[in-house]
């Protein structure tokens, strides 16, 4: 992922020289300290815990702190099912966290309603409110699905670029950091889903 | 906990709505305090709005329905197989014990007969399920008390190796969807019996571990004893049951009331507790761990060879007689019981789960007055509830 040349770095390195740059070694350090956010919804959240214990150890991968306030979190793992009542404090939440700021949707009831889709008050994925980086399938998903995920995040951390028209979001001033919480409509909630965020496939039909 | 807070007045006598003034000040007024739904506390998005004098709860009001899935909606309009898997999804530490209750309450509305091996292999791992969800109760207790981190860990250390078992037996680590009417889905082979005892006769020595962890610890002591204290006539007559009613003292476990599965075949004891607080509900879970171990070591000398499953069940479009059903067995956190009303379809009419951790959760108020604000957290620990069932 870095610019700098391999053969000049590794021509550096034999003279004892350690070349890296700005982009890399901010990357590199966001990276491999990934604070989660203490916040688990239904049965996934278990799953959740039992990645940050003892067997599955999440520390191997920077990400043990898990951290109870938004304020100190840069990701959130939407572990469970998000309920139509939850759903606009999930999105506070999330609009709470600071930038940089990244989302895992653990399995299925958080990427589309999963088993309870049919249920009246189940929210049919959280991707209508908020953008989703890594989306994990699974009733609930392995613990070595959510490192997957995570090691899957910490590679896209790291090809995020700091300058040019490819920077990433969390540094184009353009681009909005927080949404529109939803509100209970009279029947739904209001709106149904945020179309800045959520555009779903459209399926031709013949 | 100090004398003087046992003293303190009821909550009835509180004022109950609080004027507006009175929300900021500290100087002995009273102060709302939203707990939840994201909390750091491990039990889930439950809200409690508290009214708060200086640090003592005044007044507790529990907002629930953040976990609302529609499980009884839905078992409505599914088929009698269908609904299994969801009743793993009910309290999802103890999808053995779901699925267990679901399976004896269509199996008395439709009259079937348990083969003897699958029997077995139902309190097996209905008291396997047991250890796993005290341990890791107990790590979440310790966690909340402020020990983050080693208790928890050793609870989960613990929990994985029997997860590893239901998920040699079963296929999924936490959703088993392993019990069927009449029987059980597939049979466990000699390797797994094997496994079984050795994790069985090791475990012991992690209760050891645990207990010189905690028992005469001096911090949990005095963060659990005469804290959240429940009488014996309150936990009656508010139906709780379970652990939390047996920590009162009174001696009701169903295990030994209804006789259901193969229970009265076992030597157990049913611990029982003295003054209904925190620590004797804690302490409760410790015994009963020990009681499983005993029975999960007859129920391996006793177990017979055989089948596993009815052979004249037909579980595909699978029709009960007209009638209703109530089973209930006694899950690891209370009692469990599954309602059916059956019309003659292929659904039930009626389906209607008896929660035990949202009716155990029914006296939290009465549990907390008088307490601080961090008692809550342990108090609510202690009533071990999980979302998935309280709201369904
Ligand atoms: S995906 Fe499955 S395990 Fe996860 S919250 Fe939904 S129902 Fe529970």
């Amino acid at each position: 992922m870095s610019e700098i040349d391999e053969g000049l770095r590794s021509e550096l390195q034999r003279q004892g020289i350690w070349v890296t740059s700005m982009q890399e070694l901010y990357n590199w350090g966001r990276k491999n300290s990934i604070w989660p956010l203490q916040f688990g919804l239904a049965c996934c959240a278990i799953e959740m815990i039992a990645t940050a214990a003892s067997r599955y150890d999440i520390a191997r991968f920077g990400g043990e702190v898990f951290r109870p306030s938004p304020r100190q979190a840069d990701l959130m793992i939407v572990a469970g099912t998000v309920t139509k009542k939850m759903a606009p404090q999930v999105v506070r939440l999330y609009n709470q966290m600071p930038d940089p700021k990244y989302v895992i949707s653990m399995g299925a009831c958080a990427i589309s309603g999963g088993p309870f889709k049919t249920g009246y008050n189940v929210l049919k994925g959280i991707d209508r409110y908020i953008p989703v980086d890594v989306y994990i399938p699974g009733c609930p998903p392995r613990p070595e699905a959510l490192l997957h995920a995570f090691m899957e995040l910490q590679r896209k951390i790291d090809s995020q670029k700091l300058t040019g028209s490819e920077k990433a979001t969390h540094l184009d001033s353009t681009q909005p950091s927080e949404f529109p919480v939803p509100s209970f409509g009279a029947h739904d909630l209001e709106p149904p889903a945020n179309p800045d965020v959520f555009q779903p496939p459209k399926i031709e039909r013949t | 906990m100090s004398a003087t807070i046992q003293t303190l007045e009821p909550a009835a006598e509180q004022p109950t709505r609080l004027p507006p003034q009175m929300t900021s000040r500290l100087d002995g007024e009273l102060l709302e305090v939203s707990m939840g739904p994201q909390h750091p506390s491990t039990h889930g998005v439950f809200r409690m709005n508290v009214a708060l004098e200086g640090e003592i709860v005044r007044k507790l009001k529990p907002v629930f329905g953040y976990l609302h899935r529609n499980h009884e909606k839905i078992g409505e309009n599914t088929s009698y197989l269908g609904s299994m898997p969801y009743t793993d999804r009910l309290d999802y530490f103890c999808s053995m014990t779901n699925n267990w209750a679901y399976a004896l309450s269509v199996e008395k509305l439709a009259g079937i007969e348990v083969p003897e091996r699958a029997e077995y292999l139902r309190v097996i791992l209905a008291e396997l399920t047991r250890l796993q969800n005290h341990a890791s109760l107990l790590g979440f207790l310790l966690s909340d008390m402020g020990a983050w981190g080693t208790p928890l860990m050793y609870a989960f250390r613990e929990r994985e190796k029997i997860l590893d078992l239901f998920e040699s037996l079963s296929g999924s680590r936490m959703m088993c969807d392993y019990m069927r009417f009449g029987g059980c889905r597939v049979d466990a082979g000699v390797d797994w019996m094997k496994l079984a005892k050795k994790i069985v006769d090791f475990f012991p020595r992690f209760l050891d571990e645990f207990e010189n962890l905690i028992v005469e610890n001096e911090i949990l002591i005095a963060r659990t004893q005469e804290v959240g204290k429940l009488s014996a006539e309150l936990a009656i007559n508010a139906g709780i049951t379970g652990p939390m009613l047996r920590a009162c003292g009174v001696n009701y476990d169903i295990r030994k009331v209804d006789g259901y599965g193969f229970y009265p075949r076992f030597k157990f004891r049913v611990p029982l507790g003295e003054h209904g607080d925190t620590y004797d509900r804690l302490m409760m879970r410790v015994l009963e761990m020990r009681e499983s171990i005993g029975i999960l070591k007859q129920a391996f000398e006793q177990i017979p060879a055989g089948p596993v499953m009815n052979p004249k069940v037909k579980i595909r479009a699978f029709r009960p007689p007209v009638g209703e059903a109530y089973g209930r067995i006694e899950g690891p956190k209370g009692e469990l019981g599954f309602y059916l009303i059956s019309d003659g379809g292929t659904n039930p009419y009626r389906y209607r789960v008896r929660p035990p951790s949202f009716i155990n959760l029914t006296v939290l108020e009465d549990l907390c007055l008088g307490h601080t604000v961090a008692d809550v957290m342990v108090i609510l620990g202690s009533v071990d509830i999980v979302m998935g069932e309280v709201d369904r």
